[in-house]
């Protein structure tokens, strides 16, 4: 069992001061094993404190990362699925799930993990599954309208994945979770 | 010195063998029960704590072998009264010691029998034993002496409740008699210092000060007779005590004892007799660092405040505040050499006393900080480490006591404390600041807290008299200018018209800031103005305020234009060209056509003029198409003019794949599900033919220069763009068209100078699978796909 933490265009100072009291005293250090992040942190100190929760973090570029150095999409294997990340401005129209199912096709990823309209979503899509974390501060989108704070636990065993997403509504925080399983233990070109 | 140390050792080895020889006869006279010579050799013995030539230290030592000896004495005499020997005639006897150092040890030895004999009233042999130590002027010896009949009689004290209590012995006398050896022995220890040449005065005052517990003893002693209760100590001990502090003028003494007064008694008693104890300080040497023995008084004040809110009442009653105020008035006057870390620790004692004892009463508080104000007033910039740290500790005590920074706002003396600040230690201070709104999630709601906070933290805002400060590190200055970008988002109301305030507030100060600091700053700022928009937006669709009030969405852009316009001056050009596309989609939520095409127009000159990286150019394309595939506020030609200039910037890319891919993605801008008037199918296949040109182009490119066509992917990923209209529906894109393209891709493939890559393969067997994916799925979908052959 592997928990992967998603999320992503925090937009730290832009939009939000920081991450709500709640979800920061929900993720503590020592149990999740990896993080990736969509983008738009968009300063040192945000990359800093989740480094703090955990030390594999992988995250892409954003346009308003202060960094310019993280790539535009990657990829990266956990357990039996392969997972594949990209902000998402570059993917347009944006948040269009048919688009984003080509990059998944481009990148022939299991897991597509995209940013950048706000908006928690999770599709389970041609044998794949494609998420969106939401913004894990609740900022501001010029797209979506009230936007609620979310994130994204994946929690992958074996060829199953439960993605759970935590969503805070007035004050309190909410579960929600989407179980996928893999048929075909290869996507790849014979 | 070292020889000096080395004679010392000698000293005292000869003085402990002497001690330990005549100590060796005493008890061997003890044993034999032979008086006389137990009497003679304890004289010897004592006899040699007569030495001058021992430094306190080392006496001490010796005293402690001697206290030993005198100890067993002491039981020996016990053993004797008890057999029927006089006491009376013991107490005649030991006054034959030849010398009288040794008599006195003897007769306080034997004095301690006789109180608890009780043959005589305690108050009586006390009396005499006191008097009698005057013998004793050499300032080392007769310490010691004092400190020895102070150990031997604190046990024996005709104390309320004790059994040496009697008809003519009360807790009077006791008092009196502490009183008095405290007297004496404080006389001594001054008079030490001016034992000897005037060159080992540094270090005589060392060694005086080793001793000073000897005279603290005492005083622990009276705080621990029962019958000092507050009357007694209002009455007799305290004007004793201090009568004997002021009168001494010696420095050393009278920091010593006010510390030891403090610490040994109650701090109910201190409360009660305020006036008292505070009056003694202003007569105190002015050289005495009164700040820390007054800030100790307060701390402990404090702290029995805290403890417990019954006793709170006393502290109104004795009007404590008042009278620590004045006190420190006082104290500041009379030493006007004090530093400024001396008077600013003091004020922040007093402000954390009365943040304690009077946590509703904040014009105390700003009492507090005005008259520290009024004692710093003209000493200009304080730049003294320790004094700026006061400061800083100073203005934290509010925010910390409250939790909120709204309370900070509201003492009007806080921002003129601030003033005395050195530029580096204002910018922590408003770091502080800052902080703790962050940490307590503090809200600013109104633009004059908003203009009163700014004053604060101004040092973080702007440079400090118009000069950069460039040695400052750059990654401190990131991080104080982020935590100000962090701060805005603080600073909000659910009033669109107090948040207007706000923002034009917050915009007014940041715009002072200078290019280093406007691309921390001007984001944040637009975010907030365009968050007001949506809250305008949220509420009705009519303005509260009608068209005519300050609060419209248009004149908020308006400002928000003025605002961005700062950023290209300032380097920040790709910054300013997001935010115009952010202002430019919501004037198109707001239905305000010009504006949108004004903040179009003012991006796409950025893009022409002023963003040149070509990695730039590609993201601030991205966001140009994207966000133009989302306005549907244009008319007609307004649309055609702004996608067409697109679509002529993603060809001008400078490498082919990103033209081909900004080419594609272009074509979103002809086709939009949602929008009727947005189908254009022609225009999308004329895109797709467009970016299958350019990916011809690349191909043959990288033939002609490095002999082998570069991957297929580009291909194969307006393959799929075909795919993606052909499943809308647009009758432009054939099964024909997307047939040739598989085709296309196959000889591509097979072409000898084709580069092998991995990721285009799974790429392409992805696509494929997709198709037939689509194809199983039956329905429309399965019958469009149906004659696609692959």
């Amino acid at each position: 069992m592997v928990l992967v933490l998603a999320l992503g265009d925090l937009h730290i100072p832009h939009r939000a001061a920081d991450l709500p009291a709640k979800f920061k005293s929900m993720l503590v250090p020592g149990k999740i094993q990896h993080i990736i992040c969509t983008g738009n942190l968009c300063i040192k100190e945000v990359h800093d404190y989740l480094k703090t929760l955990c030390p594999d973090l992988h995250i892409t570029r954003g346009e308003y990362d202060e960094e310019t150095k993280y790539p535009e999409t990657k990829t990266l294997t956990i357990g039996q699925f392969k997972l594949g990340l990209c902000h998402g401005h570059q993917v347009i129209p944006w948040g269009d799930l048919d688009s984003l199912a080509m990059l998944q096709r481009q990148l022939d990823v299991d897991i597509l993990v995209t940013g950048h309209t706000h908006q928690f979503t999770a599709y389970k899509h041609e044998g794949g599954v494609v998420i969106n974390p939401g913004s894990a501060t609740g900022a501001y989108s010029s797209m979506t309208y009230d936007v609620n704070p979310s994130f994204v636990l994946m929690d992958i065993d074996g060829l199953r994945v439960v993605v759970y997403v935590y969503e805070l509504i007035d004050g309190e925080v909410k579960v929600d979770k989407i179980d996928f399983k893999k048929t075909t233990t290869t996507q790849s070109a014979p | 010195m070292l020889e000096g140390t080395e004679d010392e050792e000698k000293f005292l080895a000869a003085g402990i063998a002497g001690l330990q020889q005549n100590s060796f006869y005493m008890h061997r006279a003890l044993d034999s029960n032979n008086l006389k010579d137990a009497l003679k050799y304890s004289a010897q013995m004592l006899s040699e704590l007569r030495t001058s030539k021992l430094s306190p230290h080392k006496y001490y030592e010796l005293y402690m072998r001697a206290f030993d000896q005198l100890r067993k004495l002491e039981m020996f005499f016990e053993e004797e009264t008890r057999h029927g020997c006089s006491i009376i005639d013991l107490y005649e006897l030991v006054q034959h010691a030849g010398n009288i150092l040794p008599r006195l040890y003897l007769l306080c030895t034997i004095g301690s029998v006789y109180i608890k004999s009780k043959e005589a009233p305690a108050k009586d042999v006390l009396k005499d034993l006191v008097e009698m130590c005057h013998g004793i002027q050499n300032p080392v010896r007769g310490l010691f002496l004092r400190s020895y009949l102070s150990q031997v009689s604190r046990d024996k004290l005709p104390d309320i409740g004790s059994e040496y209590e009697g008809d003519a012995d009360t807790v009077v006398d006791a008092v009196e008699f502490v009183l008095q050896n405290f007297t004496e022995m404080n006389k001594l220890w001054v008079r030490m210092q001016h034992q000897g040449p005037a060159r080992g005065k540094e270090k005589r005052e060392k060694e005086r000060n080793e001793l000073r517990d000897l005279v603290g003893k005492n005083l622990h002693v009276l705080s621990q007779i029962e019958g000092v209760d507050l009357d007694m100590y209002k009455d007799v001990v305290l004007p004793r005590v201090l009568e004997q502090v002021v009168n001494c003028k010696d420095m050393l003494a009278q920091f010593y004892l006010m510390d030891c007064i403090i610490q040994v008694f109650p701090d109910e008693y201190h409360l009660q007799t305020l006036d008292v104890l505070l009056g003694a300080y202003p007569q105190l040497q002015p050289s005495v660092d009164i700040k820390t023995v007054l800030s100790q008084l307060m701390d402990r004040l404090s702290n029995y405040a805290a403890s417990s809110a019954e006793v709170l009442p006393e502290f109104l009653q004795v009007e404590a505040f008042s009278k620590l105020s004045n006190a420190i008035g006082k104290v500041i006057e009379a030493q006007p050499d004090m530093p400024t870390f001396g008077v600013v620790t003091l004020y922040s004692s007093l402000l954390k006393f009365t943040l304690h004892v009077h946590p509703d009463r904040l014009d105390y508080a700003d009492q507090v900080l005005g008259a520290c104000v009024e004692k710093l007033s003209g000493k200009g910039k304080i730049e003294d480490n320790k004094a700026t740290k006061q400061i800083v500790a100073l203005l934290s005590a509010p925010l910390e006591k409250y939790n909120d920074v709204l309370t900070a706002l509201k003492l009007s003396n806080y921002p003129r404390v601030l003033e005395y600040l050195d530029v580096p230690t204002n910018k922590v201070m408003a770091t502080v600041i800052i902080q703790s709104i962050m940490k307590n999630g503090t809200q600013i709601s109104t633009s004059d807290k908003v203009e009163a906070l700014f004053e604060l933290i101004k040092g973080l805002i702007k440079d400090s008299d118009g000069i950069p400060n460039d040695e400052a590190d750059e990654d401190d200055f990131k991080e104080e200018q982020n935590s100000v970008a962090r701060l805005i988002q603080m600073l909000y109301n659910d009033d669109p018209e107090e948040f207007l305030k706000i923002i034009d507030t917050v915009r007014k100060h940041i715009l002072t800031g200078g290019p280093k600091r406007l691309p921390f700053t001007v984001p944040p700022l637009v975010f907030s103005s365009l968050k007001l928009v949506r809250q305008l937006q949220g509420g009705q669709n009519e303005n509260p305020f009608g068209d005519d009030a300050s609060t419209t969405p248009k004149k908020i852009f308006q400002l928000l234009n003025q605002t961005i316009e700062t950023l290209p001056g300032v380097q920040a050009p790709e910054l300013a060209l997001q935010l115009y596309l952010q202002c430019a989609e919501a004037a198109n939520n707001s239905d305000l056509e010009p504006v949108a095409y004004e903040f179009f127009t003012q991006a796409y000159i950025l893009y022409e003029e002023e963003i040149s990286d070509s990695r730039a150019q590609i993201t601030a394309l991205h966001l140009i198409i994207g966000t133009l595939q989302r306005m549907h506020i244009f008319g007609v030609e307004n649309r055609d003019t702004l996608t067409h200039k697109a679509t002529g910037y993603s060809a001008k890319l400078l490498k082919k794949p990103d033209q081909c891919r900004a080419v594609y993605a272009c074509s979103h801008l002809f086709w939009i599900d949602d929008r009727d008037n947005i189908k254009d199918g022609e225009r999308v296949l004329l895109c797709l033919k467009r970016a299958l040109r350019i990916a011809n182009a690349a191909q043959q490119m990288s033939n002609a220069a490095r002999g082998s066509t570069g991957s297929a992917v580009l291909f194969i990923e307006i393959l799929n763009k075909y795919l993606y209209f052909f499943e809308k529906g647009i009758p432009e894109i054939t099964v024909a068209s997307i047939q040739s393209l598989i085709e296309l891709i196959m000889n591509e493939l097979q072409s000898d100078s084709a580069t092998a890559d991995p990721a285009m393969d799974a790429f392409l067997a992805s696509t494929m699978r997709y198709i037939h994916f689509q194809k199983q799925k039956g329905g429309a979908v399965g019958e469009k796909y149906e004659p696609i052959k692959v």
